[in-house]
């Protein structure tokens, strides 16, 4: 979706404000937040995908005037509601009404840690074949889907070389939509400063962005 | 839970409707055992204490020293990450870049805020907010200026846009005059932001000032 939360590009943000000494959380609620994101997480009934997509879902300024955690909290809310584990009321009262669904269990804190260093990586083994070679120029798709993308706009329509192949992952856009893993080529594009913003793009600097197969057409 | 904010007056209301949403979905979500009250105080202190920049602060300095690991981690990073023990979430698939004088990476994420969490620990808030997310593509060396890192215009910048599960990890020069120093002490020069790119990594003068 052409969401508030693709940024890059945009004026008027003003400065960067890098903390001195940052704590890692700035409140309690935020610990709390973050801890039962991920605890939640666990219960396997929504990928990284959709979490991301839930999120972008805020009201823009909404997404605006409010925190990072906050932007979580809202996010868990809209996937405990969609996934049928927390009613509207209780959402509203903070009061259990119903018992949960049986067959899910909470991770236990003893298997946390090895969860976590577990990890759960996008890659995927499906033989599949590169639609492009390193070095080939090719031209990101001007599509502007509504669900979930990971194609930021500033970087539709422009020109960009293959720089690598990263391999098979999988693709965000169908993975957010329940609609599966649509195994393909991630492969990290580099685009000219000057063709992405022209005079202001400085001559020698560049960005390089991860992109898949279904983003590009070759140019 | 949140202590009241001490600054306001007596009659304000002790908790944010933010706060209390939280602690609403946190009793709502241990009551219906979809989580577990003490696994939560692990994900917390896991991440407030044991997983931050110290970490990829050693993998860089050991990169300065050993020539072979330097080699490993820019030819296969998670593996070469991973002989510390630094693995999984948010840093399966990595990726290595080296500053040199010719070319300085930086990294963002324009979409929300993509971070290798195994390295460095979660992201500072500056990294996550509309000014860095919105500049860093457009204007990298406005931001690096912003940041004290003034660039000789021969040098390229290249600013990597975390825009999948990739992440990125820069690995900063070694500093000029630390030919002397063990690989506990490189470490100690090494801040978060030269693992980001919108810094350089400290002198010795600069570590002990």
């Amino acid at each position: 979706m052409n969401g508030i939360h693709d940024l890059g590009g945009m004026h008027g943000f003003g400065p960067i404000a890098p903390e001195p000494d940052e704590p890692v959380f700035h409140a309690e609620w935020e610990r709390r937040c973050f801890a039962l994101t991920l605890a939640a997480g666990f219960l396997g009934r929504w990928n990284i995908d959709m979490s991301r997509f839930a999120r972008e879902g805020m009201d823009p300024g909404h997404y605006l005037t409010s925190s990072y955690y906050e932007h979580w909290l809202y996010g868990l809310e809209v996937l405990l509601h969609e996934q049928g584990l927390l009613s509207a009321a209780e959402l509203e009262s903070g009061v259990p009404r119903a018992s949960a669904d049986g067959e899910l269990r909470a991770l236990p804190a003893d298997r946390v840690e090895a969860t976590l260093l577990a990890g759960g990586s996008a890659r995927l083994t499906d033989a599949v074949v590169a639609k492009f070679q390193v070095g080939e120029r090719v031209l990101v798709r001007n599509l502007h889907p509504h669900g979930h993308t990971r194609m930021p706009r500033y970087l539709r329509w422009r020109y960009g070389i293959v720089d690598r192949d990263h391999g098979v992952f999988v693709f965000p856009d169908t993975h957010a939509a329940g609609r599966g893993n649509k195994p393909q080529h991630l492969y990290s594009v580099r685009f000219e400063g000057g063709e992405l913003w022209g005079p202001q793009g400085g001559g020698r600097d560049a960005v390089y962005a991860d992109l898949w197969d279904d983003y590009l057409e070759a140019a | 839970m949140a202590a009241p904010d001490a600054h306001h007056h007596h009659d304000a209301p002790r908790f944010s409707e933010t706060q209390l949403r939280v602690k609403a979905l946190e009793s709502l979500l241990i009551e219906k055992g979809l989580v577990d009250a003490a696994a939560l105080d692990v994900l917390i202190d896991t991440y407030e204490h044991k997983v931050g920049p110290r970490n990829g602060a050693r993998v860089v300095a050991r990169a300065w020293v050993d020539p072979a690991y330097k080699a490993r981690l820019l030819e296969n990073p998670s593996a070469a990450i991973a002989e510390f023990g630094y693995t999984g979430r948010q840093g399966e698939d990595m990726v290595v870049l080296e500053n040199t004088p010719q070319v300085h990476n930086m990294v963002v994420c324009t979409l929300c805020s993509c971070y290798p969490w195994p390295v460095l620990g979660l992201p500072p808030v500056w990294y996550k907010s509309a000014p860095y997310r919105s500049r860093v593509v457009i204007e990298p060396r406005a931001v690096l200026r912003e940041f004290g890192v003034e660039l000789p215009p021969t040098t390229e910048v290249r600013v990597w846009d975390s825009t999948a599960e990739v992440r990125y990890l820069v690995l900063p020069m070694r500093p000029a005059g630390t030919r002397d120093l063990d690989e506990e002490a490189l470490a100690g020069l090494v801040t978060r932001d030269a693992m980001i790119g919108t810094g350089l990594a400290c002198t010795p003068g600069e570590a002990s000032a």
